[in-house]
């Protein structure tokens, strides 16, 4: 479904990626951990077509298709979802008026007809229920003055609305408390199917106690420089980044 | 001969006319000064970065007769959404037209101010008329104050007035330039309701400007809202100048929208000049090509425990430029004083610019005053966002922009208007962005 090849890229010549080898097939959950600065956030921010970052070198192809060549929005017209570190805060944008208009227009770049106002409220209220969201929520400006539970509750519903084939959880569960991230997991959980497949970026283990993972990669200084089961998970869990910088002894840049 | 001597020429003829109005005296002052001051030039820092002078170098005919040979379908054109149940007040080219004009509402009065000048209403129009010159005082104030053919306005007492009142400033601009010169002077009695909505329109390809004063003034409990849509074409300038007096404890509220134009001066006074009064300014300016937007605004707390809260936001797209000028004055006896101040601008176009400048002068030591201005571009993270859920990048600055319009254009009460300023707004984004 995806896959990155010797992706290498970086910000305003601050090379920041220097070589990104990772292969996800449909139904499968990798998770992508390392330490603060190792570029976690920066693969999402590429894979998710940010402006800031420029690609230096290597190729994504999801699909069979250059990932890098779309625009933001093709690429969720393709399938592909970020779930944002920081969702943004739009005044005056009800929350209800940016998911019609996303679903919408998604379904525009599938071919697809647009929803009408019936079925997609049909919708909306089944996957309010998946994400124990309330309707005031929905009402309000999107994510104003929403905490952290639930602004990151409102990416997890954005993600059930466009149901994308690959969605990237960027540090999903910062912020949250144990509930919140229950939530947040049991949400992804339940969108699980065989043909989709979820890359979650985390910095801490306890996400993945809900969020099993079938592979874990370690990311560290631009580079995989481990990958395994979710054993590995607790193994960094229990021993800290420490012992992935004496085993695969990388020299420190000075 | 300077452009100052021709319309002063021109007015000698029309005063003349008019030697036995009660009028004549004020109208004659103000020739004086405009006399005396001619145009006001970027020297005067009130006009610093509005250049009305460069407007004025062109002779403009001042109408000097009435109107009659006007169609009925040039007005039709003009008319706002909802104009079946309003009262609506025609003006072409400065002078009030009677036979165009519509008053639904019995109990609201209009007349000319000449009539009312010497009728029962004498005293309001002798207190009253004239009395945004304290606070504006320069050659344009003076000009259209030495013409002043314009209406007196009556709500009587307790009378709440269901209807809107619309008011049209048309210029026909079809054989010539056109100098309109609309006046009004509005008196809301004790606990009565009313709220206007004004607009203008340039018939033809000439030059036009309109040089507006409104004046209106605010009884005990009264209730005045008042809705300015400025949407006219690129060579029609204007100085819309909305004096609102409170002289009993009232509520007043103002939404300005300004859209296209040429140069677009507006100057908004509120005076409170009674205990416990409040005041809500409201503007939004979305701007393209090459036009020119200016928000002067003053606020004036006279007495104590008043309440004012202004919000103008502003939108610069291509070259246009903005000015936004907000003037507090908290005087010595208007202790308590609660007094807000907001200006938010985005510059869409690289070569907009924006100037904002507030300005509180406080004389009062126990007041609560606040004032904040922003000027940035669109949210690069926030069309991100939205790009990243499948919405195209124009679409995604759209409804942000039309996000950051929103409690502006909420704020618009007669449910036909927010919507026609909605859709004059929506397809713009769709258009020019």
């Amino acid at each position: 479904m995806l896959r990155i090849e010797n992706l290498q890229a970086g910000i305003e010549e601050k090379q920041i990626l220097k070589g990104i080898n990772l292969d996800i097939k449909p139904g499968e959950v990798h998770a992508i951990m390392g330490p603060n600065g190792s570029g976690k956030s920066t693969l999402a921010s590429v894979l998710a077509g940010r402006q800031d970052y420029e690609v230096t070198g290597g190729s994504v192809t999801f699909e069979g298709k250059d990932l890098l060549e779309l625009s933001p929005e093709e690429r969720a017209g393709e399938g592909v979802f970020l779930s944002f570190q920081y969702p943004v805060e739009i005044p005056g944008l009800s929350t209800t008026n940016f998911i019609k208009t996303a679903v919408n227009e998604v379904r525009k770049y599938r071919g697809q007809e647009q929803l009408d106002a019936v079925s997609f409220l049909k919708l909306m209220k089944e996957k309010m229920v998946l994400m124990e969201m309330d309707q005031a929520m929905l009402s309000r400006s999107l994510n104003e003055g929403f905490s952290g539970g639930e602004k990151k509750r409102n990416e997890i519903f954005q993600m059930a609305m466009l149901q994308p084939k690959l969605a990237i959880l960027d540090e999903t569960d910062s912020g949250l408390d144990i509930d919140a991230i229950r939530i947040v997991a049991n949400g992804v959980n339940k969108l699980r199917n065989e043909n989709n497949a979820v890359l979650v970026i985390t910095h801490y283990q306890r996400l993945l106690d809900y969020l099993v993972p079938d592979f874990v990669h370690v990311l560290y200084k631009g580079r995989i420089v481990k990958s395994g089961t979710k054993e590995l998970a607790l193994e960094l869990e229990k021993k800290g980044y420490d012992f992935i910088k004496n085993e695969i002894g990388v020299e420190e840049d000075v | 001969m300077s452009t100052v001597d021709y319309y002063i020429e021109q007015l000698n003829t029309i005063q003349a006319a008019k030697q036995d109005s009660p009028l004549a005296p004020v109208r004659k002052s103000a020739l004086d000064t405009f006399t005396n001051m001619g145009f006001p030039t970027s020297r005067n820092e009130e006009w610093k970065y509005t250049r009305i002078g460069s407007i004025f170098k062109k002779e403009f005919r001042l109408q000097n007769e009435d109107i009659t040979s006007f169609n009925q379908s040039s007005i039709d054109a003009v008319r706002l959404p909802g104009h079946e149940n309003a009262n609506e007040l025609v003006f072409v080219n400065g002078r009030y037209s009677e036979e165009f004009s519509k008053i639904i509402s019995e109990e609201i009065v209009v007349t000319s101010l000449e009539a009312a000048a010497s009728g029962e209403y004498a005293d309001i129009v002798n207190t009253h008329f004239n009395s945004s010159s304290k606070y504006l005082k320069d050659g344009i104030n003076a000009l259209n104050a030495a013409y002043a053919q314009g209406v007196f306005i009556y709500v009587p007492k307790a009378k709440a007035v269901a209807n809107p009142v619309y008011i049209y400033n048309i210029v026909d601009a079809v054989a010539d330039a056109v100098c309109a010169l609309p006046r009004c002077l509005v008196y809301v009695s004790e606990a009565a309701e009313v709220s206007f909505v004004e607009t203008y329109a340039t018939l033809g390809a000439s030059e036009s400007i309109t040089n507006q004063v409104t004046e209106i003034v605010v009884a005990e409990n009264a209730n005045v809202s008042y809705c300015k849509i400025q949407n006219d074409n690129s060579n029609a300038s204007q100085v819309s100048t909305t004096h609102i007096h409170q002289v009993g404890k009232s509520y007043a509220e103002t939404v300005t929208i300004s859209l296209d134009g040429g140069i677009v001066r507006n100057n908004l006074n509120i005076v409170m000049g009674a205990a416990h009064s409040e005041a809500h300014m409201y503007g939004l300016y979305f701007q393209n090509g090459e036009s020119h937007i200016d928000n002067h605004t003053i606020v004036d707390n006279v007495m104590p425990h008043c309440q004012s809260n202004e919000l103008y936001k502003g939108i610069l797209n291509d070259r246009s430029t903005g000015v936004f000028n907000g003037r507090i004055y908290v005087r010595q006896d208007a202790q308590k004083t609660n007094a807000f101040q907001s200006n938010k601008n985005i510059l869409l176009g690289e070569n907009a610019t924006v100037n904002t400048q507030p300005q509180l002068e406080i004389f009062a030591d126990d007041v609560k005053c606040s004032h904040g201005c922003t000027v940035g571009s669109l949210d690069e993270e926030g069309i991100f966002y939205l790009q990243s859920r499948g919405i195209p990048k124009e679409v995604a600055m759209s409804l942000l922009l039309q996000g950051f319009a929103l409690d502006i254009l909420e704020k618009i009460k007669i449910e036909h208007i927010r919507t026609y300023v909605q859709e004059l707004i929506a397809a713009r984004l769709t258009t020019q962005i």
